[in-house]
């Protein structure tokens, strides 16, 4: 029952992911969706640093490029399993992470802002220069990855593993929210002087979050580079980066479902908008503005504010 | 033993002392208030006390222990809460969730227990939502606990920042201007709030400007004048000082 | 040796100069509304362009550099009036995307028009190179140099000795307060932005006869005033123009002697070793908060 309360939005979107395949035309649309569902979990991790710690990310598709080039390199140059290869991109990008933050997070300000820019540029430049290992910027092929001798390969098998995948993130991201840790998150944004006469580590919080989103964008950078069959540093580039902040924003700050919404929205858009040939970047750029100007604090709470007057999702 | 000394505290910011040579004690179970004209270093003396500045000379001791130079949330393990003059709610935060934050240090806070909503994590939250709505039902807020912070009236989160200091369960709470901003009647609610709090057991140190308060509650009360302790001792004694009167009234008196 | 060294430096600050105008459009905005405002690299791209673009179309030299420094203004204060202002309240995360979708806006249309390639026009008193000490020297650099040194002077006049100027800094330093005393706030925020796109502006004019345009040299260009704003500790004018200088030079030295692959890394291996070593960045000052 509690269960029901809880997380009746789960149940609906679990009821939506097994019923989809019923109207799914063909893999144009399954491949669309699996876009959406990738999306989803990058902007999820990455909401819960923005949103509801209050920290700013600018360098989100470094960690990403991180771990599909794991996924890319070590099965292809040094014979690695691939899910050995994907599990060391999410610890060489969770260390990178925590290296950097802690010093960071002792400022206060724009500084993350710069220093995560930074390492996203840096981590783009060293892609596409080192291409004995890399192919440059012309990428290079992944290999299938195959558990216990099963391959998972073709949109429709990807499409179930995703869909796994989506609905166990949001679970796992609706229980922090409402558990201590969750809630120290929160306040430190909230107030952090006040959190931390609560006894909250505000640097420590800070950067276990900062770690946690960036093992999960480089976990979903290995999934992709497996799905896609190829990686291009473009996965790794600023305006990948940016792409991802905007889904948290557009979708709505501190919202989970929010980034649900923002993921879809802003993965079905570039695809909306290729019918405006030449004007996809203009069109792109004033619809964020205008979301943001009229909606700053993102659809879902904006939305749900208007006809639910519902103060939080805490409930 | 008293519960608190604090001895020989100093700060200053740039040239500016803000506090000099301070030293009191604070004896367990009493209501001790720190009172004084406006800039005369209370909050300072607060912020040293609870770890937000860290003192340039002198020592501070909880229970015996020395503190001075931690930060406030190593402070809080060893038992100590305080409020704000300027309140400091998390307004992106329930009224509960906020008091619920109070208890952070008696909580499992594992990240991956969380994530996969261990039983005795979701078990133990539950017990310390009943435990939080009790405490707001303690300062008077029971109507309000499922409201968002930010739609709550001042008043109301004055008392919900109280609320929030006991969940820590402290031994020693700060109150800075708990009556800051409130009427009369709001003020005589807080007033017997801080009374029965220190009848719980709880030591209580108040900053406050409304004298008729610190009179009728302070069991010690600690005189501050540019940064300098002018006097201590009951109401009546500092009522009766003609130090106090002249530094709250002027020096020609 | 030393003429190699030279030649590295005499590159390096022609670009820091444009980085420092930029750096001061960032400082600008960000001691204003606290903004840390994305379209200012399109800017600097829209200064070159505008020029190229006037030229083409018949006009004199003079006349394209003011319409290119004028209109990036006009866009400045377009960027506040109907993006910024209406969305004050709103977190830094929020302002911050709405300033990217204006990039994003003005570098799109700019492709539509102008088109993908790259473009430049000639240098402003010929391109025969100057020998210093075996280096060469181009002339547009001595412009580069000169006008900067031009402009960081009649900015200081302009904060330090005019009334403007210091209604901008009062309500950069307490909005609240400036208003309190009769600064018309709207109006200072109008003119940060106007300034702070002429500055980009005007870098990117200066720096086009050297390096070429196009539509996309906007982000790194901006990115690189970001990081030479921080570099000077984010809010200090004179930060701001040393940093620029700082990051040019050094980026510079970086790929000549080390690499020039990595050129466009170097500013951001810069910024994390600076924000690891020296926090409040090398010129920025200590601020204590109150609770």
């Amino acid at each position: 029952m509690s269960i029901l309360r809880r997380h009746h939005v789960l149940i609906i979107l679990a009821a939506v992911l097994l019923l989809l395949p019923l109207v799914l035309p063909n893999n144009y649309y399954y491949d669309i969706v699996i876009r959406m569902a990738i999306n989803a979990i990058l902007v999820l991790g990455l909401n819960l640093l923005i949103g509801f710690a209050g920290q700013i990310s600018l360098g989100h598709a470094g960690f990403v490029g991180i771990g599909a080039y794991a996924s890319a390199i070590l099965p292809t140059h040094f014979g690695w399993h691939p899910l050995l290869a994907m599990a060391a991109g999410a610890t060489i990008a969770s260390a990178i992470a925590a290296i950097v933050a802690r010093p960071i997070f002792r400022l206060k300000g724009h500084y993350l802002a710069m220093a995560t820019l930074g390492l996203g540029i840096i981590t783009a430049i060293v892609i596409k220069n080192e291409a004995a290992y890399t192919g440059g910027p012309d990428g290079m092929p992944v290999v299938a990855l195959a558990l216990m001798g099963f391959e998972i390969s073709g949109e429709k098998k990807w499409y179930w593993v995703l869909a796994v995948v989506l609905l166990f993130s949001f679970w796992a991201a609706r229980n922090l929210i409402d558990s201590p840790f969750g809630r120290a998150l929160r306040a430190l944004h909230g107030s952090e002087v006040a959190s931390q006469v609560m006894g909250v580590d505000v640097v420590r919080y800070k950067v276990a979050i900062f770690v946690l989103s960036a093992f999960f964008a480089s976990l979903m950078g290995s999934v992709t580079a497996h799905y896609i069959g190829f990686v291009t540093p473009n996965i790794a580039d600023f305006f990948h980066s940016i792409e991802l902040v905007t889904m948290v924003v557009i979708g709505g700050m501190a919202s989970i479902y929010g980034s649900l919404i923002g993921a879809i929205l802003l993965t079905a858009l570039p695809q909306a908008l290729s019918t405006f040939e030449g004007w996809e970047t203009v069109v792109f750029g004033a619809i964020l503005m205008f979301c943001m100007i009229f909606m700053p604090r993102g659809l879902v709470p904006t939305l749900a504010q208007r006809f639910g007057g519902r103060e939080s999702e805490g409930d | 033993m008293a519960l608190l000394e604090v001895d020989n505290l100093s700060i200053a910011f740039g040239g500016v002392t803000a506090v000099q040579h301070v030293s009191f004690a604070v004896e367990r179970g009493l209501v001790y208030s720190v009172i004084g004209p406006n800039g005369a270093g209370k909050t300072t003396l607060f912020n040293l006390i609870t770890g937000v500045y860290t003192p340039n000379e002198g020592e501070i001791r909880l229970a015996g222990e020395s503190i001075a130079g931690m930060a406030p949330h190593e402070l809080a393990l060893k038992g100590m809460a305080r409020t704000f003059q300027n309140l400091q709610i998390c307004m992106n935060m329930t009224a509960l969730e906020n008091v619920m934050v109070g208890a952070h240090l008696q909580l499992d806070r594992n990240l991956v227990k969380a994530m996969l909503r261990f039983p005795g994590i979701a078990r133990r939250d539950r017990e310390l939502k009943d435990t939080a709505r009790e405490l707001m039902a303690f300062v008077g807020l029971e109507s309000y606990w499922n409201l968002g912070a930010s739609s709550m009236p001042y008043g109301a989160l004055k008392r919900l920042e109280i609320a929030r200091a006991l969940a820590a369960k402290p031994r020693i709470l700060f109150l800075d201007e708990p009556a800051a901003g409130l009427n009369a009647r709001e003020t005589a609610e807080i007033d017997e709030l801080v009374r029965k709090v220190a009848d719980n057991d709880v030591t209580v140190v108040l900053v406050e400007h409304d004298m008729k308060m610190v009179m009728n509650i302070s069991d010690r009360i600690l005189v501050l004048d540019y940064g300098k302790k002018l006097t201590e001792g009951t109401a009546r004694e500092v009522r009766e000082n003609p130090d106090v009167i002249a530094a709250y009234l002027g020096s020609n008196v | 040796m030393l003429s190699q060294f030279l030649q590295f430096l005499f590159s390096g600050i022609t670009v820091g100069a444009a980085y420092a105008l930029a750096a001061l459009g960032f400082t600008l905005i960000y001691n204003a509304p606290n903004v840390i405002n994305f379209a200012q690299g399109e800017v600097i791209m829209l200064g070159g362009m505008l020029v190229f673009f006037f030229m083409q179309s018949g006009l004199p030299m003079p006349l394209a550099i003011v319409l290119a420094i004028a209109i990036p203004a006009l866009v400045g204060i377009a960027l506040e009036k109907l993006a910024i202002e209406p969305a004050r309240d709103a977190e830094v995360v929020t302002l911050i995307i709405i300033t990217i979708g204006a990039s994003l806006v003005i570098r799109g249309l700019i492709q539509i028009w102008l088109g993908k390639g790259a473009h430049s026009y000639p240098a402003f008193s010929g391109s025969e190179p100057l020998h210093i000490g075996g280096a060469t020297l181009l002339p547009q650099s001595l412009w580069v140099l000169g006008i900067t040194a031009l402009v960081v002077v009649a900015l200081w006049y302009f904060f330090s000795r005019t009334l403007a100027g210091k209604a901008i800094l009062a309500t950069s330093c307490n909005p609240l307060a400036a208003q309190l005393v009769g600064i018309d706030t709207q109006w200072v925020l109008l003119v940060s932005f106007a300034l702070s796109a002429a500055l980009g502006a005007i870098g990117g004019v200066l720096l086009t006869p050297i390096t070429l345009t196009s539509y996309d040299v906007g982000i790194m260009l901006g990115l690189k005033g970001f990081v030479a704003a921080v570099v000077g500790g984010l809010g200090s004018g004179l930060g701001a123009v040393l940093g620029g200088l700082l990051v040019g030079v050094i980026e510079a030295m970086a790929a000549g002697y080390i690499s020039s692959a990595y050129k466009d890394a170097i500013p951001f291996i810069l910024i994390l070793f600076i924000l690891f070593f020296m926090p409040r960045g090398i010129f920025g000052a200590k601020v204590t908060e109150r609770v």
